[in-house]
């Protein structure tokens, strides 16, 4: 172990996967401190267990109506109680948790690729380009994003993926400009010119050397805009545009239980708790990993 | 502090603020009808593509091909795309949304009066946020790193980490069905109803007007708790960013001399720190009002509140296009404006920015 950590912490590293391997070390010595990030890191992790465990810890599919059981209260045999269709409440949560993973997949898969495509071409080409893009990137930066998710999702269909699609149209900008910012200081940067003059032609430059150096300011700024996201997503299942019942969404959940709140309230409760926890936990590790990853605003 | 300065220094602060201001309003100006041609660019195409076909939704589908064909001219479907934009273009202008199915009235009134409601419900939202917000942001800052630092922080974490249609329907189970502190869902109770004279449609004011207090606090009692809920996250982000800004200035030199010089810690943070944070927060205050007015759509569906957002939403599961549409474009109107004025405000009140 103290080998390991030696090795880890050495001054002078001596080849490039273990000055990798220390850079990471180092944030991780860093990220360790934030207490705040810890929880949010378990919490995220948790999550994704939950949601690859999701067969073996549920009970029940979530789905299937058990009108035996209708409306049960917490206890030992269901944990959260049971909703108006006799199904275990706990269970969905737990399928549930796929469903909000998917979310955040999705649209960081659509996010990221195109502002970081749009951000690092303007910063790195500049001139009219740039303003072009640019202009373009502050419309859709000034558009109000959950009156226009509404109306898109009023044009395409209610449904999981059309929402996603909706907060994604809007959610690109922020990233053009973070990866913009960052291409203009690269531009003519000493290592650039050397690729360049090796050769290197501009679109391998741009994927392979400019655009990696984003990266950390964008992970920074996605796991803080997770939580909107997530958040926005839901909002759009308890206005019933998103994912459609019987499906285990989260905030169409709480839509369902709507009707229960005077009598059983356990049935809005907590899928509302979950969403909480998430959206904490992707705020807590945004924190945190702004603190590592962005020395600038430290404060 | 004027008193600092020479009179042609002030004169020459002038002079370039007059220079400058225009060609900063052109710039504004340009930008903002950009923002326009893309939001209306948005909403046509959301027009275009809607499976729905406009022919058939006004004469029927047993109509003859040739009233087919005329209509098709007539709506100008038959022209290139950019021509029936700019056609759309000039009707919005002309203040034309079209005519709403579900109340058969032009979207344009209907929203005139379902606004009034929600521009009330963000505004005093947004009151809240800031009276509680900036001065327990202010507080966290100069207590850093002490336990009430920390507890506003988390405080803050959990405003903006909860999703405000759940909270709102707790608050409502709790402090209205259990407590009975606060009135229910609606503007105000049945009763009152239509009882005051719409001036300005805000109820506050018009019952305020006509002198009719006991609607004014019933109108309060419905009010204050969705404005509560709606403005927790306002309230959260003005105080992380408070504190922020906060602890840039006092950590500056000027602080750090006017505390050597003795000047009392109150008038420190008050006086001279503060102040300079004020015009910071002048463009965080436009952006979360802005997003309210838009936010407000799911918290005015928990407690029935007849505004805008609550229009939008019921239009959309009516299919009634041309509501939802007016509705997102007035809100996105609204929504740039108001980031544009508050952008346009900061650099006209800070001399760096200039």
């Amino acid at each position: 172990m103290s080998a390991v950590r030696a090795w880890l912490l050495v001054d002078v590293p001596r080849s490039r996967w273990q000055a990798r391997c220390q850079r990471f070390f180092l944030a991780w010595l860093a990220f360790r401190q934030n207490a705040g990030a810890v929880a949010g890191l378990v919490i995220i992790a948790a999550l994704v267990a939950v949601a690859l465990l999701a067969p073996w810890i549920a009970g029940s599919t979530g789905v299937a109506p058990d009108l035996g059981n209708r409306l049960q209260p917490p206890g030992p045999v269901f944990w959260f109680g049971t909703d108006e269709l006799g199904r275990d409440i706990f269970d969905r949560i737990v399928w549930g948790s796929r469903i909000t993973l998917y979310i955040v997949g999705l649209v960081t898969l659509i996010v990221v690729p195109i502002g970081l495509a749009v951000g690092v071409v303007a910063g790195y080409v500049g001139g009219w380009l740039d303003s072009t893009l640019m202009r373009l990137t502050d419309v859709f930066l000034a558009f109000p994003r959950l009156i226009l998710a509404l109306a898109f999702v009023a044009a395409l269909g209610p449904g999981l993926e059309n929402a996603v699609l909706a907060i994604a149209l809007t959610a690109w900008s922020p990233y053009a400009r973070i990866a913009r910012a960052e291409a203009l200081t690269l531009r003519h940067s000493d290592f650039i010119v050397a690729a360049r003059s090796q050769g290197i032609p501009h679109h391998r430059v741009l994927a392979g050397h400019v655009a990696p150096m984003c990266m950390s300011s964008v992970i920074v700024r996605l796991t803080l805009d997770m939580a909107g996201i997530i958040l926005t997503a839901a909002g759009l299942g308890f206005l019933g545009l998103g994912a459609q019942p019987p499906t285990p969404e989260w905030g169409a959940m709480i839509a369902l239980g709507r009707d229960y709140l005077l009598d059983q309230w356990w049935v809005p409760a907590f899928p509302g708790l979950a969403i909480l926890v998430v959206s904490l936990g992707f705020n807590l590790l945004g924190d945190g990993l702004r603190d590592v990853l962005d020395p600038k605003s430290r404060s | 502090m004027p008193e600092g300065r020479t009179g042609s220094q002030l004169d020459r602060n002038r002079n370039s603020l007059l220079v400058l201001a225009p060609r900063r309003i052109a710039g504004t100006a340009l930008s903002l009808v950009l923002t326009f041609a893309g939001l209306t660019a948005v909403t046509f195409a959301i027009a275009r593509v809607m499976p729905a076909d406009p022919v058939l939704a006004i004469v029927g589908d047993r109509a003859h091909q040739d009233v087919y064909d005329a209509v098709y001219r007539e709506l100008g479907l038959d022209q290139p795309i950019f021509v029936q934009y700019l056609r759309y273009l000039g009707q919005l202008f002309e203040g034309d949304l079209g005519v709403s199915i579900m109340t058969a009235q032009p979207v344009l009134h209907d929203l005139l009066r379902f606004f009034p409601a929600t521009l009330e419900l963000a505004t005093v939202a947004t009151l809240l946020g800031v009276l509680v917000g900036v001065p327990l942001g202010v507080l966290a800052a100069v207590r850093q790193g002490r336990w009430l630092d920390h507890l506003i922080r988390t405080v803050g974490l959990f405003g903006y980490s909860v999703p405000v249609f759940w909270l709102g329907m707790l608050a409502l189970f709790v402090l209205y069905a259990k407590l009975g502190w606060v009135a229910g869902p609606g503007r105000i109770d049945i009763f009152f109803d239509g009882m005051v004279e719409p001036v300005t449609g805000l109820i506050l004011v018009d019952s305020a007007l006509a002198r009719e207090w006991e609607i004014f606090r019933n109108a309060l009692g419905h009010l204050v708790l969705p404005a509560g809920i709606l403005g927790i996250h306002s309230l959260a982000y003005l105080a992380r960013m408070t504190r922020h800004f906060m602890l840039e200035q006092l950590g500056q030199e000027y602080i750090l001399a006017a505390r050597v010089k003795g000047v009392p810690e109150r008038t420190v943070i008050w006086r001279h720190a503060f102040r300079n944070v004020l015009v910071q927060l002048i463009t965080i205050v436009g952006l979360t009002y802005a997003s309210l007015l838009e936010g407000s759509v799911l918290t005015e569906t928990v407690f029935a509140w007849p505004g805008i957002g609550q229009y939008i939403t019921s239009s959309l599961f009516n299919n009634d296009m041309n509501a939802v549409l007016g509705g997102t474009i007035v809100v996105g109107v609204c929504f740039v404006g108001i980031n544009m004025g508050s952008d346009l405000l900061y650099r006209l009140v800070d001399p760096r920015a200039r």
